[in-house]
């Protein structure tokens, strides 16, 4: 694989790494091949799916669309970082879970990174607005209806003051 | 699904970008927001031996107002378009019009000159540029050069760019006076491109007629288009609904897209005649004060 390699270092999921990769190295393979953070889910690689979604400084971005060296010195947070601990999990995971929210899970993690941004971003919603919000991912099995309950109820938990500081 | 090998080059100045470009020409990609670039990479449709990103380029980023004229960095994100204050004011169609391109993800990443660039013909950014009479700005080691946006786009996913020039900014002047705005499009999904999507700006006379119309189409023809004989048979008439939507019926001669999956070209007539009439009628009620 000779190519144009490159030294990076950014921060994921609140860790700082350096690494070379090569410059044609999308930040989705970076991210699920070297660092396997398979909650990065490739549907498409072309930017129509929004599965490979991340969060890239807070916003979310499809990161089949960019390249590993472009994320240099910025922040990138996936799935991962909210929790990997079954009995611990985020408050919007566990809304997604008791909203029966997902049926496959593959669009789950972005959906999940977007519901996070939104719920930080743009306070309340309404259920047409949200379902605007989540138009870039597409879910093929769910019909989306809970996954606007998720949303919802997501929002409610982070907004009580038990659960917000988790 | 994997791109092709290319040199990669991300200059932080614009003289090092524009060096590259007079350099490599036409054998060098801009790559801007990506989100149509990478695209064309990863399925293999484009694959050029160079690409100079121009993300980290000091100075493409910033917009400002001043003397009647809306200037923004050809770096400049979308998603801006529809958050920013100044935007809001100075040109509510474009921060309207812009929650139609793509999805948010996109926006985030993609450009407003990386947009203008690529030059889809679907696409909402160009139309709006010819809407509003936008001047393109493009630099390289030859100088500087200010193109009208009526010259611009110069056949299908092609513009006037020179193989050494790279788009920096994009002179908007801020409609001014008794002008109200209107933008509809119609998309299969909300943040596909349009089958036709249509924007509008009109003016209204003191006795209430139409002084001055500009309208223009994206997902019609090879590229976005003005519809400039639709703009004459507005001026001087009451524009009640029922008026535009009748005179609407010339913007039918302007659809050139031949049938695809998406539509047949019959009813993107009809669709475009359609969204060109509602846009102009939103913009007679907002030049009447409504909303
Ligand atoms: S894998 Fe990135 S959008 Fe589908
Ligand atoms: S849960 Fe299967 S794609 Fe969404």
């Amino acid at each position: 694989m000779a190519g144009d390699m490159r030294s990076i270092t950014l921060t994921i999921n609140g860790r700082q790494l350096s690494r070379d990769v090569e410059t044609r190295l999308t930040l989705a393979d970076f991210l699920r091949d070297h660092l396997d953070l398979t909650g990065v889910h490739l549907g498409c690689e072309h930017g129509v799916c929004g599965c490979c979604t991340v969060l890239l400084d807070g916003r979310s971005v499809r990161s089949c669309l960019m390249f590993a060296v472009q994320a240099d010195g910025h922040e990138i947070e996936t799935v991962e970082g909210l929790s990997t601990d079954i009995d611990k999990l985020h408050p919007i995971q566990e809304a997604f879970s008791e909203e029966h929210a997902l049926q496959c899970g593959f669009c789950t993690p972005a959906m999940i990174l977007r519901t996070k941004e939104l719920i930080t971003n743009d306070g309340e919603l309404s259920r047409e607005e949200i379902r605007e919000q989540l138009s870039g991912i597409l879910c093929r099995c769910t019909g989306y209806q809970n996954i606007v309950n998720a949303v919802v109820s997501a929002r409610e938990k982070m907004h009580d003051p038990q659960v917000a500081g988790r | 699904m994997k791109p092709p090998p290319f040199a990669y080059f991300d200059p932080t100045t614009l003289e090092e970008a524009l060096g590259l470009k007079a350099q490599h020409g036409l054998d060098a990609s801009v790559l801007a927001g990506g989100q149509s670039l990478v695209p064309l990479l990863n399925m293999r449709l484009a694959s050029p031996e160079v690409l100079v990103d121009t993300n980290r380029v000091d100075g493409l980023g910033g917009l400002r107002r001043s003397n009647g004229t809306l200037e923004l960095g050809s770096m400049v994100r979308q998603y801006v378009l529809e958050d920013d204050e100044v935007v809001a004011q100075a040109v509510p169609l474009l921060a309207a019009a812009a929650r139609h391109v793509g999805h948010r993800e996109n926006r985030h990443r993609g450009t407003v000159g990386g947009s203008l660039a690529h030059a889809d013909p679907a696409a909402e950014l160009p139309c709006l540029a010819l809407v509003l009479s936008a001047e393109l700005v493009a630099r390289s080691n030859r100088g500087e050069r200010v193109i009208p946006a009526s010259d611009f786009f110069d056949g299908f996913m092609s513009t006037v760019l020179q193989p050494d020039e790279i788009l920096t900014a994009v002179r908007i002047p801020v409609p001014a006076g008794n002008v109200g705005w209107g933008f509809e499009e119609v998309a299969r999904r909300f943040g596909d491109f349009a089958l036709a999507a249509a924007a509008a700006l009109v003016t209204l006379g003191d006795d209430g007629s139409v002084a001055s119309a500009s309208v223009a189409l994206a997902g019609v023809s090879d590229t976005p288009v003005r519809a400039t004989e639709y703009e004459q048979a507005l001026v001087g008439t009451d524009p009640t609904p029922d008026n535009v939507a009748s005179a609407a019926r010339i913007i039918e001669r302007l659809v050139t897209t031949s049938d695809d999956i998406h539509a047949t070209q019959v009813y993107r007539r009809k669709v475009a005649a359609v969204t060109a009439s509602r846009a102009v009628t939103a913009a007679v009620n907002r030049a009447r004060g409504g909303e």
